[in-house]
């Protein structure tokens, strides 16, 4: 995978990835114009484009549009279910997540994906696991997280 | 706020992004910014150290403002600060500020490092893990040098923790796609593959990345991974749902692991040893087997995961291309899909469905299923499927069905999106010539191109009918007959008329036989379309025009007349006019031997590989377009090669020689008649070079300034310039000595160069000195010939005097050679303060009452050469009522008033 871009129906950025090494115009760039070009499909449109060399896989969750970048040889429905996989992590996490919570606690949606995601390959893709990891992490915190009911889409 | 706050909820951030979602505008955000950044800098800067916690919340407001997009320029250090900290938290926002706003400051970047290091070393898997993920997104190659030999160690290392384990795999991996060079392998790589066999299902999957890009560089020394990868994916297709309790997804056994195992299996050819290989098709069987059982959820996560490892497989069969059965149940199962509910699957259907087209073992089975391609091309709502269907017939097609899928992309055409028009079109065009059985089918199916989609038609592809046309005399006439025909056409594409032009200017005899379609009644077809087309149609059909004047005697009065119109040789495209004038000269006065000679029928042209082919794999890459090939291999020309030129070069390059034939009768004639009552301008300018002039004269002295100015992107290369003398002069005695020096070989794109040229007059001279002009733009050798705008007029000295003097010195010019006499019509108009500026500009003195008729135009100067004077008087006798001027010039020389006569006439 090259990048994973979050953006709302309003084309705000929420969240951004990036697995290769791009200047900041360059990934302003492709972001401007990516958001422009999934924005513009409709609802029943397939979740796959190609876009300049790449393919790109999206999928709408409520408010968010969750956006991969990935190469000729990369699979693209299992990157949908990486989108998915996703999804449900912070879901789980957050209880319900909503765009709210990506706003304001964005660097957990980063130290998330960085559980699973790493070098823009699936590290690892045991939701238990990964969820474990971060709630340990939390545990070193002052705060322990509580968890609440699963419900999205 | 969310309702719940996660983690040690930082207030502070908290309520500055809850500031931010409430500013009304984008100025009051930038404000609030701004002040915030005010705030985190004094804080920095004051003289009471922060504590981490407040270092924490600073870092990361900043990295919450670069992430709204705005710039930020420090607190790098701040964040490098962190990292050092015994606090998780600290410590993790520390990485990710680094990770995300990654600087080149090396001394940072040995701050950072060693930091890394030493997490590296701690032992404490959380921190070590949040090294390596910096590591891992950063990916610098400082980095990779500092670390690259360091993680292979802790990879392989027997008491890593899973954890860490996965992250150093993936890490590494990214260091490797960056610095490939500084990975080197070695007593490690060994250990690695066996990570396959981990008992960690997670640690396979992030490792099985890793072997996976290795083995693509290295295939040699991961080739054991194959039967280890075989028996993974074995244990896993066989497996329960339920027998991998966190890693089956919804029902469906670890399907990221399997796709990847079957990923890193199209690294290599097909297993030799017989008992993995026939584990390998069990496995692949198995997998097309499920692919027919009912879902176990109706969840589309469920089938999803199911089908991606379905399409991971039969990429693999397609890679091994080797089993027939697999390849055939391959095609039957992605034949359901096409007509499958879900878009997403009928998408990668027609895309898996084009690689299997190009198997031998497969192509017939993929054909079977054109009727639901076709209709999927008709019905399809989302352009990016149809364009796959259009892929996907353009890959089935072959000599069996060509005529029908050409006809069914020709009718989808008509209604095509904008965006995938000229693929289509290019498409379109490669199947006709390819399946072309007959020529005359070829023909229509590119005329019915230009007709439906003409704008999407590119240079290349109607460059190619020509070509063809020109190298198959099967098809010629018929090919003049269809154009004549589809130029009936009230409204017709400019495309049609460019390649009708090419093709009456070379075959219009060929149906000059039927009244319908004499000489006559085809050039005044393609005339009429003259007006409405660009410059370049125009040029190409003047040279059709020439052309038909050597086809066709009887046409030549009638196409001499239209040369002839100030339209053409007084066209302000320079291109035209010099088309329009030399096609004149060389018609009037070319024999028809060497008319014949000029302009004889275009030679074939190379057999080379289709320039639309090549256009189509610029467009795609390599490989994209190679499908066709299947059942009629020919020889692979070479891309672009060195005569790839269309046919309309060629035209020019026909014209070329046409304008060095009559090159010195009239190259430019009326830009540097132009030039004889001003000195500055513009005196050359096509789609590639502008030559702009300046000059000054002084006695006999001038010093003329050239820029050459590069209208294009692309360098001039061996740009030179000579001038020379006619031969009339040079013969006998130099009447001009024009010095210069050489000028830069090189002018880029977009560049002006400028060149002197000091001129000495020596004698009084008639004939103008040749600058010629040659340079390299783009390989193909540009040379270019005009006449220089010095006039024995620019030698002039004004001389004042009265009416008294005048008269007396114009009698004493009495004898009948010094004097100069021309009547003639007015171009210009009749201005009266045009003329005057004219006749200054010509550099004599303007004398008022002088002429007893006020109307009258008196003029006097001394031309000065090296040699002598010589005394000029001029007088112009406009008649307003005719329209008609009357010049008379007597000098002390019969020459000078000859030559002076000639040059002023042409300009008024």
């Amino acid at each position: 995978m090259q990048f994973m871009l979050l953006f709302s129906r309003q084309g705000k950025l929420r969240l951004q990835k990036w697995y290769v090494p791009l200047s900041d115009k360059e990934k302003k760039k492709i972001t401007r114009e990516l958001v422009q070009t999934v924005l513009a499909r409709k609802p029943k449109m397939c979740s796959f484009l190609e876009w300049r060399d790449l393919k790109v896989v999206y999928k709408r969750y409520a408010s968010l549009y969750f956006c991969c970048a990935i190469e000729e040889q990369d699979n693209e429905l299992i990157t949908l279910e990486i989108i998915h996989r996703y999804v449900e992590l912070l879901d789980k996490y957050f209880g319900s997540v909503c765009e709210l919570d990506i706003i304001f606690n964005f660097e957990k949606a980063y130290f998330i994906l960085d559980e699973f995601l790493l070098g823009g390959e699936a590290q690892e893709t045991s939701k238990k696991t990964v969820l474990k990891a971060i709630e340990q992490a939390d545990l070193l915190q002052e705060v322990r997280p509580h968890v609440v009911t699963l419900h999205y889409e | 706020m969310p309702a719940v706050s996660k983690g040690d909820g930082m207030r502070g951030l908290a309520v500055f992004i809850s500031d931010i979602r409430n500013c009304k505008s984008k100025e009051a955000e930038i404000k609030r910014i701004n002040k915030e950044l005010a705030n985190i800098r004094s804080k920095f800067k004051g003289d009471k150290a922060l504590d981490g916690y407040s270092k924490k919340k600073y870092v990361c407001k900043l990295l919450f403002i670069f992430l709204l997009g705005h710039d930020i320029d420090f607190g790098h250090m701040e964040a490098v600060n962190l990292l050092s900290s015994n606090k998780y938290t600290e410590k993790q926002i520390g990485y990710l500020f680094i990770s995300v706003l990654v600087n080149s400051n090396s001394e940072l970047i040995r701050l950072i490092n060693n930091a890394i290091k030493n997490d590296l070393s701690s032992r404490n898997p959380t921190f070590m893990c949040l090294a390596l993920h910096c590591i891992a997104n950063v990916g610098s190659r400082e980095m990779a040098e500092a670390f690259a030999s360091e993680i292979p160690r802790i990879l392989v290392a027997g008491d890593t923790m899973d954890s860490v384990k996965q992250s150093a795999a993936l890490c590494l991996l990214r260091l490797y796609k960056t610095s490939p060079d500084l990975v080197l392998m070695g007593e490690w790589t060994s250990r690695v593959v066996h990570l396959l066999n981990d008992q960690h299902m997670g640690v396979v999957t992030a490792a099985i990345s890793l072997i996976t890009c290795l083995s693509q560089k290295n295939p040699d020394e991961f080739k054991t991974c194959v039967s280890l990868a075989v028996s993974r994916l074995s244990r896993i297709v066989s497996s329960a749902s339920t027998d991998l309790q966190d890693y089956t997804y919804y029902f469906v056994p670890a399907p990221w692991l399997s796709c990847k195992l079957l990923r890193l299996l199209q690294c290599y050819p097909p297993p030799e040893d017989g008992a993995v290989k026939g584990r390998l098709v069990e496995c692949l069987e198995t997998i097309l087997n499920k692919a027919q059982e009912p879902p176990k959820s109706k969840k589309v996560q469920h089938s999803n995961a199911k089908n991606a490892i379905l399409f991971e497989a039969i990429s693999l069969i397609i890679h091994y291309d080797s089993e027939p059965n697999l390849l055939v149940r391959a095609c039957n199962q992605l034949g359901q899909f096409l007509q499958h509910r879900e878009t997403n699957l009928r998408y990668l259907a027609l895309e898996s469905m084009c690689t299997l087209a190009s198997s031998e073992f497969s192509h017939e089975a993929v054909k079977t299923h054109i009727e639901t391609v076709i209709n999927a091309l008709k019905t399809e709502r989302d352009v990016s499927v149809r364009q796959r269907a259009a892929d996907l017939l353009y890959a089935m097609c072959d000599r069996s069905n060509a005529k029908q899928i050409v006809a069914e992309m020709l009718s989808y055409l008509e209604t095509a999106d904008y965006s995938i028009r000229e693929e289509m079109v290019l498409k379109v065009a490669i199947l006709a010539e390819k399946y072309a059985v007959d020529y005359s089918w070829y023909v229509d199916t590119i005329l019915n191109l230009i007709r439906i989609a003409g704008d999407y038609v590119s240079e290349e592809v109607w460059y190619r009918v020509i070509q063809i046309v020109i190298n198959r005399d099967d098809v010629q006439g018929y090919a003049a007959k269809t154009v004549f025909e589809a130029l009936q056409a009230p409204a017709c594409h400019e495309n049609m008329v460019k390649v009708g032009g090419y093709i009456l200017g070379e075959f219009g005899n060929l149906i000059a036989g039927d009244p319908r379609s004499s000489p006559l009644v085809q050039f005044n077809l393609l005339h009429s379309k003259f007006h409405l087309c660009s410059v370049p149609t125009r040029a190409l059909l003047l040279s059709a025009y020439i052309k038909f004047i050597n086809l066709f005697p009887e046409t030549k009065a009638t196409i001499q007349e239209v040369l002839r119109c100030d339209s053409q040789i007084r066209n302000s495209d320079v291109e035209l006019q010099q088309r329009a004038v030399e096609y004149l000269k060389l018609s009037s006065i070319a024999s028809t031997d060497v008319l014949a000679t000029v302009l004889e029928e275009m030679p074939p042209f190379p057999e080379r590989e289709s320039s639309i082919l090549a256009k189509l794999k610029k467009k795609k890459g390599p490989g994209a377009v190679s499908v066709p090939e299947l059942d009629d291999k020919r020889e692979g020309g070479e891309l672009n090669g060195g005569g790839d030129r269309g046919p309309d070069t060629a035209a020019m390059s026909a014209s070329n020689a046409v304008s060095r034939y009559v090159l010195v009768a009239s190259s430019c004639l009326f830009m540097y008649i132009g030039f004889v009552c001003k000195n500055n301008g513009v005196l050359f300018e096509n789609q590639l070079l502008q030559i702009g002039i300046k000059s000054e004269y002084r006695q006999n002295l001038g010093r003329m300034y050239l820029f050459y100015g590069n209208k294009t992107s692309v360098q001039f290369a061996s740009f030179t310039t000579t001038v020379s003398c006619p031969g009339e002069l040079q013969s006998h005695i130099l009447s001009l000595n024009v010095q210069t020096k050489p000028v830069e070989p090189l002018v880029e794109g977009g560049a002006q160069i400028q060149q002197v040229l000091n001129i000495e007059c020596l004698t009084d001279f008639s004939e103008a000195p040749l600058l010629n002009i040659k340079f390299r733009y783009g390989g193909a050798l540009q040379n270019l010939s005009l006449k220089l705008p010095v006039t024995i007029n620019k030698f002039f000295q004004p001389t004042e005097m009265t009416s008294h003097d005048f008269f007396q010195r114009w009698k004493q010019l009495s004898q009948p050679q010094q004097e100069a006499q021309k009547i003639f019509k007015a171009n210009h108009g009749m201005d009266t303060e045009v003329l005057k500026a004219k006749l200054l500009g010509l550099g004599t003195a303007l004398l008022d009452d002088v002429d007893p008729n006020p109307e009258n135009y008196v003029c006097a100067g001394v031309i000065q050469t090296k040699g002598q004077q010589v005394g000029c008087l001029l007088r112009l006798e406009p008649n307003g009522q005719a329209q008609m001027y009357r010049l008379t010039l007597r000098c002390s020389k019969d020459s000078v008033s000859m030559r002076l006569c000639e040059l002023l006439a042409q300009q008024f």
